[in-house]
This record gives structure tokens, C-alpha cells and sequence, in this order.
């Protein structure tokens, strides 16, 4: 059978691009990072896969903004094709950084539906950085990388992953339109103030998907919990401990295996 | 060209992160007439674009469409409200401006080009306040002096960042005909720390050349024979006293701290005190390298950016090891001052330890995160002898190919500098640092702080990984202490280099072909690549946009030459560059404190002291800092810095799996007691050897695969009585190491951390040593927490409580110092390591924690909040040393080698059996409920405390 393929983009300070590749391969698709000057020199090159990661560090240092740089360069290079790819039916996930990126170039939410001074993500209430685990509820049943209603667990790592809306009708719209990939809540499944909200989201918002349910970027990092150790206390579960990163890729590969492999070029 | 001003501010509704945070830093220093800071980005762009182009970047690049809004211009103090102050803080000319690059790249990729970019950060203070106060806020949290100008008021810009063209004039400093005095002056004059014995050789040398030396000779042999680079204490010759009776050392490191790592052989040492970064066999097929350094000067002057490159820099120590590593993990360990200090307290020229520590932890983050790399262990001391000199560890481990540890530069290779550009930056940062520090170094040494750039080493080191598996270079190394002048110095020790710093990319224009050799700028290493390799190898650097330029080659003559612009400007010898630094024999005192034990009556519960001890600074939950710091970054995290059931409870070391698909793992720890060392440095050391020890055991780590680092800091060594106390830490350092069977792979020290107040009176801080190790963990799988992990079963401890409360937490509560130091049984202390591994690898154990700081009662705390269970204990149970009968000695002391162990009860005789013949009793139980009870060997609770109350203690006093 023919290999589903993940593009991993790299570029000057993405940091997650080997762990994210690995958990692809994990998933059972065929990764390759691939660093954004490769990409603009050729832009074909993005027609022989099915999924493209825009992973997590800190793309050009954070300057300006986190993710600024790279959206303002993509956008300036490679919006077409990368529009195209998503027309085409492909997938699209950006994690931490790389779900800045996807923000800040207007494909999440955007695809037509908002505009680009509609959402953003800014500073974390806290003023920091902040490395821990959060509860993710699902709040959207149209996005193929998630599964309803199941709650998981995953790290966040991030100083700039507050997301804001310009106004009450666009949150209103976001919510009710099913925008809203995964909402921050406590172990009891109920949304709360900072730590169980990491950084001051508005209605607790971890991540977002468009109006094709084939493009999710999210604030925590599902490629750190692809193996029961990385768990922040698997020492205390036992050995059946399933990790929920893994499946996010998982549920993009097999909807890739089953919708597109007819449909690549290569 | 047209200058373009944008301030970009928050818009109203949302909040000002920055600014929130300027004016609580500003009501820390007590002045409460502000009521409000708004913070806005400056950008100042040179360029040719319409104010249609402009309207276009403020609104797409400049300033977010949601939350901010841009102003084109210099905007008014807003109106109607209080009295404002507006204040700039910009970047002072030839600081290396990271986001003024990205900005002047993404203006190219919205079709300008050639774009001069400038930022900077402006505040609007609103409130009543007057001139002096506007002087501290800037001085104490806006700005730093060293890199940064403060303008105030709306009317000033900076001043012009455009510098003058240089024009060679090579300069002679004329040596041969001065007399001491005269040698002593120049030495002072130029900042070049030597003394007079070497400046006497320096002078023999060239009065046989029969010419005098250029400036650039003497900056180069400044350099490389600094006490940063050659570490010329360590390595003289020491005439001992230890208590009237007299011992010498001909190379002190070398028989005691070397010796260890010689006489104990050990096969899977591959490379260690040869290169940048210890290696030792990971795998069959890989290996690992550690590199622990000090960044303490720079961090004093600058916390933020000082503690920045300490990580970027001994980042790239693995990055520049054999044939080059690719980092894994970051370690961190600093000292301070205590934070709770009035201003009045903080001698002048010394920032506040609180300023201190905000700034080293937010450089280690910003650094350490950019980067990439977890950061997965540290410990912070604090004490107030830290006020002055604070001290900053980083350390990083490396990844590689086992059988690329070794590189092989030869003759003919180009030499090849790849990454940042060379600016003023860090010139003499070797030098100063091997100095005192004086309230005036703020002002004399702002230039030896180098600015890093985290962006600019994270890109170099992913083509270097690329160039490193297409085999494009024979040798690498890393500028660091001493930037070119080191790096091609050591590389080309053996065969000859020559370089045309003409060729050497700069910052901006303006700099000596001096300033060029010996610039500490960041972000750069240097190779030595074939010529056959010349276009393929600059090909793959222009790749991923980092700058890689051909700069000179090696040769063969084993002489230094350095030309600019075609004129020869220096040529010295390598051997006498390298092996002309003249030896030393020192002297060095020991003699034993006449110290008396306290004497106490039992009391009737000890609650207070327990809670005193868990919200003390140095046992407190780092949390705070901890949680600022990606550990999870490259996915190979297994047990992490806080471990338990909410994830908040102190681990004891870090575990990583380095590689994403071998459950092979490597643990990762630390042991430092600068308290004992007041005592007896030796037994400090040999404290800091064993916890280090203890913290590996306890997550799983083998007990016959522990490598150690060492990292002395001292004081003033020319004094007998200071280098005394560094003899009786390196005999230590054998000691252990010979006892443990765990040989050194790689040191360093920093010596003269001294303060010199403006009164005349010296700070000096305390002997301390870090230990650093590693080890390696068979499979992931079966590591182990110290979290209390089910009702119901058992608690033992294994290893004896003795008498032996000098220099531990619980008198320091009592400001009391002791005279029992923790002292070490070299024969047990590895027997039980050893089995409590062994037990480890046989699944019978469910948690393990080092007992270590607070002693037994510290322990039991923090096992029964991480696993938020609670425990009833029995001290009955407890194996002690005959003279161990107060309960203070019995709860508190921090007697080496002991490990509280829960097992389940299925386990009891398993474990019981491997135990036999050590010292270790059952001492209790883990229970359902929620309070930690002790009870007296007569039965009576003199620890009866619910555990969320300890934790909140322990939580509270670092929770900024």
C-alpha cells in the first residue's frame, strides 16, 4: 500500500521538528523535515504530501511576535500553494509555534470564514514561559484529527499561546460555528482560572480547526506524549497507560489513508 | 534615506503584559506613586518606501491586528491623565539588535530590501515622581548600563548608530627596556591580568626576537594564558600545609582530580579533560559528552544577558567536541544573595539578588528554550556571600557517533568561521573574568558582556549537524573565552595557522584588527575544512542563511600569523603561545576551625523547625524557575524535574531518552553543600559527590556507569589560607571518585570571586563546589520517583543517621554553624549505591528519595506531598550511629548515603535479603490519610503535621 507523507517545515528556529517527525512515523506515515528555503525555491515539492506540520520553537526567535516572521515570510512566498494544498483536500496541523504561525498567516480560523484582525495569539497572562500539563476537551465533532467528547492530556510550553478575539460576536461565532478545536478544563472536565487555563485563553481556548475540520493548530504539544514515559507521573499508572499525543497523528494518517492516497502526485 | 519611527502599543482591552510587569518591579522598589506603566516597541526604519508601504508594515508586520495599534511618528504623552514620564530604552550602538535582523528579513520578503532596522522599548510611567526615582527605575528594572542607553523625555534620540571606517595603524607596545614597575603598568594599563612573572617571560621572548610585540601579540598572549583558559592554579605546583604537616603537589589537578579518572581506567571513557566536553559511550553505536561552565562575572553586570551566553556558550561546548555533538540537555545551578534584602543592604555596584535571579533565570529560559534543548536539572543555593558575585553554572550534554569523538585538523585545511558575525562584543572576557570584581566594573568592563543571540546558534547548529554527517570539515571547535584568538589558537596549536582578519565578517565597521582577533561575539565556531570541500561546505551553510567565510588555513610551522588587509600585524609561536606560560609553586594553608557542636535538650515536637526548614530558600520549591524552562523539548523527557501526583514535587534527578527509539535512557544530577565547606572543604566535597551519587541511584541510574564533572569556584587563591581550602576539595575529589569507582570527565574552574566594596572590605564568596553526573539507565521503564505511591506499603531506610548536624539547614535556621560536618564511610557508601541500584533494577522498589537537605524529616515531607499520602513513621526503626540520641540529630541531620525506599509489602523479603549487612531498618508506612506523623523511639509525635500545609510552606517562599 502507498505511504502516507508528512511534510515537517523547518526553518530558522523551529525546534520540535524531530520529535514531531518521529511521532508521524510512529503513526505510520513517511516524514521528511524540510526547511522553508527549500520549499520557496521549489514550491512542487509540497505536492508529494498528504499532511504538512508547521511544528513547534521559536520560528525567528519570536521577534516581533511569536510566529510573526515566518507567517509574514510564508505568506509573502507561499501562501498559494499552501492554499492549494488545503483546497486540495490535504491536512494541515500546527502545534505551539507553528499554531501561531497559522494564525498569524490568517489560515486559522481564516479560510475565508474570518479575517485577519478577527482572532489572534498573545502573551500569557502570566507575563512567562511556562512548561506544564493540561486537560484538553474536545468542542468541535467536523476536525479529523480529533476525537469527540475524549478528553486528554498533553504538555504546554509556551510564553505567547493566550488566544483573543477582537470582539464578543467573533468569540460567539468561533464557539457556535464549531472554530473551537479544544477547550483547557480541570480533570473533572470543567473549564477554570490559571493553572487549569495556562494562559488567560478566552473561554479557555487550547486550539482551533477552520471551516474544513482539516486544519487544527493547537497551543500543546502532542508530539510529547507519543510513549507512556512521557507522562508527567507514569510512574504512579500502570503498564496499559495509552498516550493521547499519538492519536492526533494517528487519526491524520488513517484519514489520509483513506481519502487521499489516490490523490498525490509522486 | 527616509527614518521611519513606529510605536507600537497595546490596545485598550487588552492587557499590557510588559507594562503590568515594569510597575510591580517598580513597587518592589518601594515607590508607590505610579499607577500605571504602558509599554510600546519602537521601531526605527531607514528605507525607501511610501507612507502607503508604511501604513502596510505597521499594520502586517509591526504590530498585531487584534490586540495592538501602531502609531506612525513619535507619539504625545497621553492626555487627561496623570502626570506621564515617557521613557526609551535603546540598544546602545553595536549591541547586537536580534529583531531589528528578523524585521530587516521580513521587510525584504515584502519586497524592500536593504532595510536599516533599529528597536528599541518605550514606557509612559504614569504618577507623580520625581527626577531621582526616574534615575533608580531606569537604572534598577528599565535598563541595563552595559548594553543599553536610557533616553527620557520626548525630545532626544539616540545617538547615531553609524560608526567611522577603521584604518589600520598597527600598534606596538614597546616591552623590551621596561623595568618591573614599568611591566606591572602595562599589564594594568591594558587589561591584560598579567603578573609580573609573566610579563617578565613575555618580555625574555621578545627581546629574542629582537623586536617588540604589537598589541594584538600581547592581547593574544593575555588570552590564551588567562586563568579562564589555562586554569593556572589548578595546574601549578602547591606546597601544602594541613595542619602543620606539609604535603606538595607538583600539578595539583593533575594528582588529584586527573588521578582519579587515570588510575580507575575505565573502557568506556572515551575522550575525557582532552576536548571541549567529557565523552563517554552512550551505546554501541553512540556516545555522550558533558560540559559544566561558570558564567559569574558578566551575569553580576548583566543577569539577563550574562547568564544567556553562559548556556549559548557551553552549548557550544558538545557543539564543538570531537567532530561535534548535537545537545540533548541543559543543566542549571545558581547562587545568590537571598532575595528579601532592602535596597540599603546591597553594597554599591552590586544589583539587588532578586534583580539578579529574575535576569540569569529569564536568560537560561530565553536562551536555553530558543535553542531547543531541555533543561532538565539544576539547584539554586542561596547565601549572602553570593551578594556580590553571584554564581552562574550551565552545563550541556551532547549526542554523537562514537566513532567521531576525535577531530583531526591538518595542515592546509582553510579555516573556516560559521555563524555570527564579530563585533565589539565580550572584548577581554577571558581576562576580566579571571579578576576580582569592584563597584567600579560596571562602568571599566561593560564591554566584556557579550550579547547572545539564540536564533543565530540554533540555525548554525542544524547545518552543522548536516555538515557533520556529509563529512565536510576535519575539525571543529567553538569560540568561546577568547573568540578567534583561542579557537584557531588551540586547533592549529600543532601544526600552524594563519589568518587574514580582514576576511572576518563584522557587525558593523569600525573594528581593530585587535578587536577582530580576540572578540567573544557569540554564535561563532570554526573549522578546518579540506580545499576540496571549500564550495560544498559554504554551499550547505548558505543553505539555511547562516554565514560561513574562509579566514586564513593551517599550516606548517607552528607559527601564529595574522595579516590585515595583507600586513603582517602578529607572529608568535605556537609553542610559546601555548607552553610559555611560566609555572607556579603556591602555597596553601589548611588548618582545622576549632568549631564546637551546640548543645541542646530535646524538645517536644519539632513541627516549627520541619515547616522552617521546607520554606527555607535553599529546600523551597523551585517551581517558579522550573516551569519557565522547556524540559520536555526533543521528546526524549522521562522523568522529569517535578515529579508526583500533580506534578509538582522535587525530583531527584532528571532522566532523558536521548534517542526516540532506544528505551535506553541517561540520568542526570547534581550535589553541592557550600554550607559544609565552612567546616571542612574536604568532606563538602565529598557531600557534594555523594548526593550527586544518591540522586542518580534514585531514579534507576547504573551504579557502574557514573561519570562526574567537577566546577570549582573560589575565592582569591593567591591567598594560602583560600587555596588551602581548594587542596582539601580536590584530595576529596580522588577520594570520592576512587570510592565510587566514577571517574572525572571533564572540570573547570573560576577563580578571585571576590567583590571589592567601595569601603575597602571584600565579599568573598564560600568554597563551592558542583558535582555534576551522569549516568547511564538501562531501560527507561523501570526508573523510579520519589513520590509516596500507595497506602500500605512499607518505608525503609537504608544507610546510618549519625551525629552530624554541622553546616545542615536545621542550624542554619538556629544561625548556628556546628562542628559535625557530614562525614563519608568510603567503604559503605558505595556498597549501598550499589545495592539500591540493584534493588531498583529488580522492580522491588516503588519510590526512592535522596536524603539529603533537612535530613530524614525533609524526606519523609517531601516523598508524602509529592505522592499526597500520607505517612506514619517510627524513628525506632531508624539505624543510627551510636551517638545519634537527640531527636534534632535523629530528624534534621544530613548524615551522607541514606535513601528512604517504600516497598510493597509483597517485596518485603526480596528486599530484606539484598539489604543484608547494611545499615537499614523499616521506619514505617505509607498511609491513606493526609498528615505526615514521626514518632520518638519512646513513642511520642514530635512531627505531626497535615501534608498540605508542608507543602504549602515549601511552596510558598519561591512562589513569585
Amino acid at each position: 500500500m502507498a505511504e502516507v507523507r508528512a511534510l515537517v517545515l523547518r526553518a530558522a528556529g523551529v525546534n520540535c521538528d524531530m520529535e514531531t517527525q518521529h511521532a508521524l512515523e510512529l503513526a505510520g506515515a513517511e516524514a521528511d523535515r524540510i526547511h522553508v528555503n527549500r520549499l520557496i525555491e521549489d514550491k512542487s515539492l509540497l505536492d508529494r504530501y498528504h499532511i504538512l506540520v508547521f511544528p513547534g520553537g521559536f520560528s525567528y526567535g519570536d521577534d516581533v511576535a511569536a510566529g510573526r516572521i515566518l507567517a509574514n515570510q510564508i505568506v509573502h512566498h507561499l501562501a498559494d500553494p499552501i492554499q492549494r494544498f488545503i483546497d486540495d483536500g490535504k491536512l494541515v496541523l500546527g502545534i505551539c509555534n507553528g499554531f501561531q504561525v497559522l494564525v498569524k498567516m490568517g489560515v486559522l480560523p481564516g479560510n475565508g470564514a474570518f479575517k485577519q484582525e478577527q482572532v489572534t495569539i498573545t502573551y500569557n497572562d502570566s507575563g512567562k514561559f511556562e512548561d506544564r500539563w493540561v486537560h484538553l476537551l474536545p468542542q468541535t465533532d467536523r476536525c479529523v484529527f480529533i476525537e469527540p467528547q475524549r478528553q486528554i492530556y498533553l504538555p504546554v510550553a509556551h510564553g505567547e499561546g493566550k488566544v483573543v478575539t477582537a470582539d464578543a460576536a467573533t468569540l460567539e461565532r468561533l464557539k457556535s460555528e464549531g472554530y473551537v478545536a479544544y477547550k483547557y478544563v480541570g480533570p473533572d472536565g470543567e473549564e477554570g482560572p490559571y493553572p487549569i487555563n495556562p494562559n488567560g485563553s478566552v473561554e479557555s481556548i487550547a486550539g482551533l480547526t477552520d471551516s474544513t475540520g482539516r486544519v487544527l493548530g493547537l497551543m500543546p504539544h502532542p508530539e510529547r506524549f507519543v510513549r507512556r514515559t512521557q507522562h508527567p507521573h507514569w510512574t504512579r499508572l500502570g503498564e496499559d497507560l495509552d498516550p493521547d499525543g499519538i492519536k492526533i497523528f494517528r487519526n491524520a494518517v488513517r484519514y489520509a489513508q483513506e481519502n487521499l492516497l489516490q490523490s498525490c502526485s509522486a | 534615506m527616509k527614518q521611519w519611527r513606529f510605536e507600537v502599543f497595546n490596545r485598550a482591552g487588552f492587557s499590557d503584559v510588559h507594562g503590568n510587569g515594569v510597575l510591580e518591579d517598580i513597587r518592589e522598589l518601594g515607590i508607590t506613586t505610579i499607577e500605571a506603566v504602558q509599554s510600546a516597541k519602537v521601531f526605527l526604519i531607514e528605507a525607501d518606501f511610501d507612507q502607503a508601504f508604511a501604513h502596510r508594515l505597521a499594520k502586517e508586520l509591526l504590530s498585531d491586528p487584534v490586540c495592538e495599534e501602531y502609531y506612525i511618528g513619535r507619539s504625545a504623552a497621553p492626555a487627561g491623565l496623570a502626570r506621564a514620564t515617557l521613557i526609551e530604552v535603546h540598544l546602545k550602538s553595536g549591541v547586537t539588535d536580534p529583531v531589528a535582523e528578523s524585521v530587516t528579513a521580513a521587510i525584504s520578503d515584502m519586497g524592500v530590501a536593504g532595510a536599516h532596522v533599529r528597536t528599541a522599548r518605550k514606557y509612559v510611567l504614569l504618577g507623580e515622581i520625581r527626577p531621582a526615582q526616574i534615575e533608580t527605575i531606569a537604572k534598577r528594572v528599565l535598563a541595563n548600563d552595559c548594553i543599553e542607553d536610557v533616553v527620557v523625555g520626548d525630545e532626544a534620540e539616540p545617538p547615531s548608530p553609524h560608526l567611522k571606517p577603521y584604518e589600520l595603524r598597527i600598534t606596538h607596545w614597546p616591552i623590551r627596556d621596561l623595568d618591573d614597575g614599568g611591566l606591572e603598568a602595562l599589564s594594568k594599563q591594558r587589561d591584560l591580568f598579567l603578573n609580573l612573572t609573566e610579563m617578565k617571560a613575555i618580555q625574555a621572548y621578545f627581546r629574542r626576537l629582537e623586536r617588540e610585540p604589537t598589541d594584538v601579540e600581547l592581547e593574544s598572549l593575555a588570552q590564551t594564558w588567562s586563568e579562564h583558559c589555562v586554569h593556572k592554579t589548578l595546574r601549578s605546583a602547591v606546597e601544602m600545609t594541613i595542619d602543620g604537616q606539609a604535603k606538595r603537589f607538583d600539578n595539583l589537578l593533575k594528582e588529584t582530580v586527573f588521578k582519579a579518572t587515570k588510575d580507575l581506567d575505565k573502557d568506556w571513557c572515551i575522550s575525557v579533560f582532552a576536548d571541549n566536553a567529557g565523552v563517554v559511550e552512550f551505546d554501541e553505536e553512540s556516545a555522550v559528552c558533558f560540559k559544566v561552565e561558570t558564567h559569574n562575572h558578566p551575569s553580576a553586570l548583566d543577569p539577563y544577558g550574562g547568564a544567556a551566553t553562559g548556556i549559548g556558550g557551553v552549548i557550544r561546548d558538545p557543539m564543538g567536541t570531537g567532530m561535534g555533538a548535537r545537545p540533548i540537555a541543559n543543566t542549571d545551578i545558581f547562587c545568590f544573595g537571598e532575595p528579601d534584602k532592602s535596597l540599603d543592604q546591597i553594597p554599591k555596584g552590586v544589583l539587588h539578588p532578586r534583580r539578579i535571579m529574575k535576569g540569569v533565570v529569564a536568560g537560561v529560559r530565553d536562551y536555553g528554550n530558543r535553542m531547543g534543548i531541555p533543561t532538565v536539572n539544576g539547584a539554586i543555593y542561596f547565601d549572602d556571600r553570593y551578594l556580590g558575585n553571584p554564581l552562574v553554572y550551565c552545563g550541556n550534554i551532547g549526542l554523537m557517533d562514537k566513532d567521531k569523538a576525535f577531530k583531526h585538523p591538518q595542515s592546509g585545511n582553510l579555516i573556516v568561521v560559521v555563524g555570527g558575525r564579530t563585533g565589539r562584543d565580550g572584548i577581554h572576557g577571558a581576562t576580566f573574568s579571571s579578576g576580582q570584581m569592584t563597584h567600579e566594573h560596571e562602568t571599566v568592563f561593560s564591554h566584556a558582556v557579550q550579547i547572545g543571540n539564540a536564533i543565530t546558534e540554533k540555525k548554525m547548529l542544524d547545518v552543522l549537524v548536516q555538515a557533520n554527517e556529509a563529512g565536510l570539515y576535519e575539525a571543529i571547535t567553538d569560540c568561546g573565552a577568547g573568540g578567534l584568538s583561542s579557537a584557531v589558537g588551540e586547533m592549529g596549536a600543532e601544526l600552524g595557522a594563519e589568518v587574514d582578519l580582514d576576511t572576518v565578517p563584522l557587525k558593523y565597521t569600525g573594528l581593530s584588527y585587535t578587536e577582530i582577533w580576540i572578540s567573544e561575539a557569540q554564535e561563532r565556531m570554526v573549522l578546518a575544512v579540506k580545499p576540496e570541500n571549500r564550495e560544498a561546505i559554504l554551499r550547505i551553510f548558505e543553505s539555511e542563511n547562516v554565514e560561513a567565510t574562509v579566514i586564513g588555513r593551517f599550516t606548517n610551522d607552528r607559527k601564529l600569523r595574522l595579516r590585515y588587509h595583507g600586513q603582517q600585524v602578529a607572529e608568535l609561536d605556537m609553542d610559546f603561545l601555548h607552553n610559555g606560560v611560566p609555572k607556579y609553586s603556591r602555597q596553601a594553608i589548611w588548618t582545622t576551625p576549632a568549631l564546637s557542636e551546640p548543645v541542646t535538650a530535646d524538645k517536644d515536637h519539632y513541627n516549627d523547625e520541619l515547616l522552617g526548614i521546607l520554606s527555607s530558600y535553599n529546600v523551597a520549591s523551585k517551581e517558579w524557575v522550573i516551569r519557565q524552562y522547556d524540559h520536555e523539548v526533543q521528546g526524549g523527557s522521562v522523568v522529569k524535574p517535578l515529579v508526583g501526583v500533580v506534578n509538582d514535587g522535587p525530583g531527584d534527578a532528571a532522566v532523558i531518552q536521548p534517542k526516540l527509539t532506544s528505551s535506553r535512557g541517561l540520568a542526570i544530577s547534581c550535589g553541592m553543600n557550600p554550607l559544609y565547606g565552612d567546616i571542612d572543604p574536604y568532606w563538602m566535597a565529598l557531600a557534594g559527590i555523594d548526593e550527586a551519587v544518591r540522586n542518580l541511584i534514585c531514579v534507576g541510574g547504573r551504579f557502574d556507569r557514573i561519570a562526574l564533572l567537577d566546577n570549582f569556584c573560589w575565592g582569591n587563591c593567591t591567598n594560602p589560607r583560600t587555596l588551602g581550602t581548594l587542596v582539601r576539595a580536590a584530595q576529596a575529589c580522588y577520594d570520592g571518585a576512587m570510592a565510587y569507582g566514577a571517574p572525572f570527565i571533564s572540570g573547570k574552574d573560576s577563580l578571585n570571586n571576590e567583590f571589592a566594596c567601595e569601603d575597602g572590605t571584600t565579599i568573598c564568596i564560600p568554597a563551592t563546589l558542583l558535582i555534576s553526573a551522569m549516568s547511564i539507565v538501562d531501560d527507561v521503564e523501570k526508573c523510579v520517583t520519589m513520590d509516596a505511591k500507595k497506602p500500605g506499603n512499607l518505608l525503609f531506610v537504608v544507610g546510618r543517621t549519625s551525629n552530624e548536624l554541622g553546616g545542615s539547614h536545621c542550624y542554619k535556621l538556629r544561625s548556628q554553624l556546628g562542628a559535625n560536618v557530614p562525614r563519608l564511610d568510603l567503604e559503605l557508601a558505595p556498597q549501598i549505591a550499589r545495592k539500591i541500584a540493584q534493588a531498583i533494577a529488580d522492580g522491588l522498589v516503588a519510590s526512592c528519595h535522596d536524603c539529603s537537605e533537612g535530613g530524614l524529616a525533609v524526606a519523609l515531607a517531601e516523598m508524602a506531598f509529592a505522592g499526597g499520602l500520607g505517612i506514619e513513621a517510627d524513628l525506632h526503626g531508624l539505624p543510627t550511629s551510636k551517638d545519634c540520641t537527640r531527636l534534632d540529630g535523629q530528624l534534621f541531620s544530613e548524615s551522607n548515603s541514606r535513601y528512604v525506599i517504600e516497598v510493597e509489602p509483597r517485596h518485603y523479603d526480596a528486599f530484606a535479603r539484598l539489604m543484608l549487612n547494611l545499615p537499614f531498618g523499616q521506619i514505617g508506612k505509607v498511609t491513606a490519610g493526609s498528615r505526615l506523623v514521626i514518632r520518638s523511639r519512646e513513642g511520642r509525635n514530635v512531627v505531626d503535621a497535615e501534608i498540605d500545609i508542608l507543602k504549602q510552606a515549601w511552596q510558598k517562599t519561591l512562589d513569585w
